[in-house]
């Protein structure tokens, strides 16, 4: 017990610790968290009017930010699988990484779902036995299972290595290793819960598809790396944390496979909605064309598939992607296409034409904006807290002082 | 442009607020929302339930409070101030309140009881908050007639009155759909017309919550705040509903509404029988719906949009009872249902004469 305060008085010491920049990238993100606490805070007084949402389109940016930080969090077993079960060294440093990164997500996620609720307060209505808890039938239900028991076991095992790496031993692989199956499988699951989540509307057509389960894994697995490899190029050039280039390349062949797998799904869908166009392909003819002179949603689609379909040609060629400069950029251009994809190019168009043939468009406000910059921010402070504490550890630089 | 935007999310100042729907009378004209600012008193802004306290409301509340506990105060309105803390008291029982399916007779009974003093205290005026149940051997269901329909928004009007519905969002729960002859295509429909009605060659159609016998909303909540009555009436539970607004996404029918910001009804218009499933005030930040007016029907009467219909086209009633008028429209019109692919099973039919 003691050595876990000095673990915890430790971790706050090297938390608290840092050059300049540190300092100021810490701050910047503090005064973000705070102006985005400030915007919830016009929220909560008035109500979600302040946001674009209306009962005809009336989940938008928070949503799509929960759509797709699920991802994120779920790609950290792509870096988990590997090294402990398939004993593959190469990815070992990672793995740290890649826990830290969906505990962030995570709490990210599960922030955005909060500040999208319409009474925050009455939160406690989902606590199961407290509450009222509409298990096994809302997917919604199952949601908040699942993403609430991978956080548990995303904290939990690097805890346990961590601490024992403090104390200079070695974690006991029966300990920790099932939890780590259990953590693979329930990777998968969140991801396909919350497809589920939508793909279980026959109400919205777009949604409605069962592909939508696969084409989330595919396109997580290709964004969530490709935060990873930004990331560890970050922390191997500024910190002594060694991670070797066959690292990052197999992770960037992770990226790729899975990216060109995304490629191959939103083909297949794009040739079901455009082949023979029903009256179910409304919401693909709005986003991709748009519908009666209103095209919102026309230049977000198509830069995201511009960079999507750029970064998967540099990932797809060997020569391009071993660079390490081709690499990053095909990474960022990926992140930033999927996000686009998942939130104004899914969750939007699903309610677009509304149940009755009506098109009425969404711009998300300033408001809405700044608590979701907030979120972001915070789940960056987070991320930079958990590595900070972790690398020195891992580094042996930290240690139990007798 | 910040600056702007931060404004415009102001609670509008009181004066602006609310706006009463314009009725229109029935007969040739009908014209569809004609707004005209009615004069407001001053508590009708704070008649409203779940009423959010402004900063310096809070700092009053909260200064008092300390006085009056350091005993500093005496020329204080000791019935005010009691008042207060029953208010704060009531307000913190409800919080802590059940789920309605879950709750007893009892706890029932003392919700309904914080309930009505709670509207006394805000307001000086009392409300009657029913929690009738379902009768047995009943089953709702209704029928409308399309040929009949000329467009006319009674229904609406009446709805809106009824059901205590938030005038400055103008929600309404009926949407009248004026089509083309010759085809029925919702894409190409006109839900906000103004101008005269009938218009030549069109035909008018109306849609509501269906209240289906197998409803997509309902299975998707996920804290049980919406369920389906013995008599089939799909209700709501405001008080434990999150505002997550999955069950907006799962109704193929833009049946459901949000109340996206505090709702205002005048004190003059509230309709002060109520019921605790249908049209007592709501708060902010929850979603509601038709309850095929649960306050009436379960007391034997016809939704205010039946009532209210000029033409005859809205019927209502039991269809177990094979004497009822829906029974007969039932049996012997050709009667249809609307995205009936989807296995939802209204108990909403449209016909022709």
């Amino acid at each position: 017990m003691q050595v876990f305060v000095q673990f915890i008085k430790d971790g706050f010491q090297s938390a608290t610790k840092g050059n300049f920049t540190y300092h100021v990238w810490m701050g910047t993100l503090t005064a973000l968290m705070l102006l985005g606490a400030f915007a919830f805070y016009i929220q909560l007084r008035d109500g979600l009017i302040v946001t674009g949402m209306s009962d005809k389109v009336s989940w938008g940016l928070y949503i799509s930010n929960f759509t797709f930080l699920v991802g994120v969090a779920a790609a950290a077993v792509m870096l988990v699988l590997p090294t402990y079960i398939l004993k593959d060294i190469n990815l070992k440093q990672a793995v740290l990484i890649g826990e830290g990164l969906a505990v962030a997500a995570l709490i990210m996620c599960l922030a955005f779902v909060t500040v999208d609720l319409g009474g925050p307060a009455r939160a406690w209505h989902l606590i199961p036995k407290l509450g009222y808890f509409n298990w096994p039938n809302s997917m919604l239900a199952w949601d908040v299972i699942v993403l609430n028991g991978y956080l548990f076991i995303n904290v939990t095992i690097p805890l346990y290595i961590l601490f024992y790496h403090y104390q200079g031993k070695e974690p006991n692989k029966n300990i920790y290793l099932p939890g780590v199956l259990i953590s693979v499988f329930w990777a998968v699951g969140i991801h396909m819960v919350t497809a589920f989540l939508y793909a279980g509307l026959p109400a919205r057509p777009f949604w409605n598809s069962s592909l939508l389960g696969p084409r989330f894994l595919a396109s997580a697995f290709s964004a969530g790396p490709a935060l990873i490899i930004l990331i560890l190029s970050f922390i191997r050039r500024y910190t002594d944390y060694r991670i070797p280039n066959t690292t990052l390349r197999k992770l960037a062949l992770v990226t790729t496979v899975a990216a060109q797998i995304n490629l191959i799904m939103l083909i297949s869908e794009l040739f079901k909605e455009f082949y023979s166009p029903t009256h179910h392909s409304q919401s693909a003819v709005y986003l991709f064309f748009g519908l009666h002179g209103k095209s919102g949603l026309v230049p977000w689609i198509w830069s995201a598939i511009s960079l999507n379909v750029i970064a998967t040609g540099i990932l797809t060629f060997h020569t391009l992607r071993n660079q390490f400069r081709w690499l990053a950029l095909a990474c960022g251009l990926l992140f930033v296409a999927i996000w686009i994809e998942k939130g104004m190019g899914l969750i939007v168009p699903g309610f677009i034409p509304g149940s009755w043939g009506d098109i009425v468009e969404y711009t998300p406000s300033l408001v809405e904006i700044l608590v979701t910059i907030g979120i972001w921010a915070m789940g960056a402070f987070i991320f930079t807290l958990l590595v900070k504490v972790a690398i020195p550890i891992e580094l042996g630089k930290v240690r139990y002082q007798r | 442009m910040l600056f702007d935007l931060f404004f415009k999310t102001r609670k509008p100042v009181e004066e602006d607020l609310p706006q009463t729907e314009g009725g229109c009378g029935s007969g040739s004209c009908g014209c569809k929302k004609k707004k005209e600012p009615a004069p407001v008193e001053p508590d009708g802004y704070d008649m409203k339930m779940g009423k959010t306290m402004n900063r310096r409301a809070a700092f009053r509340q909260l200064t008092a409070g300390l006085l009056a506990g350091a005993g500093m105060v005496q020329s204080c309105s000791i019935t005010a101030d009691k008042e207060k803390r029953e208010e704060g008291q009531l307000k913190w029982e409800e919080y802590f309140k059940k789920n309605y399916r879950l709750m007893s007779d009892e706890e029932k009974s003392k919700t309904v009881e914080r309930l009505e003093r709670l509207y006394e205290i805000n307001t000086g005026k009392t409300i009657n908050v029913s929690t009738n149940g379902a009768v047995e051997n009943v089953l709702y269901g209704y029928a409308f007639n399309i040929s009949k329909c000329q467009g006319y928004m009674d229904c609406v009007n009446a709805c809106v009155k009824e059901n205590n519905q938030d005038r400055s969002s103008q929600m309404q729960y009926i949407r009248i759909h004026e089509m083309e002859n010759g085809q029925l295509n919702f894409d190409d429909a006109d839900d906000n017309y103004f101008h005269e009605v009938p218009a030549e060659g069109h035909f008018y159609l109306g849609t509501q919550c269906y209240h289906c016998e197998n409803p997509p909303c309902v299975k998707v909540c996920p804290v049980g705040a919406t369920w389906k009555e013995d008599d089939g009436i799909v209700v709501v539970d405001y008080d434990w509903c999150i505002g997550c607004r999955y069950c907006q996404a799962a109704c193929p029918y833009d049946g459901r509404r949000f109340n996206w910001q505090t709702p205002e009804v005048p004190e003059e218009e509230v309709n002060h029988t109520q019921h605790y499933l249908g049209n007592r005030l709501r708060k902010k930040g929850v979603m509601e719906k038709c309850t095929f007016c649960i306050q009436r029907s379960r007391s034997g009467k016809n939704p205010a949009c039946v009532e209210a219909c000029p033409t005859g086209a809205r019927i209502f009633g039991n269809i177990l009872d094979p004497n009822s008028e829906i029974r007969w429209v039932l049996e012997n019109k050709k009667v249809f249902r609307l995205k009936e692919d989807l296995g939802t099973e209204p108990k909403f039919w449209y016909y022709m004469d």
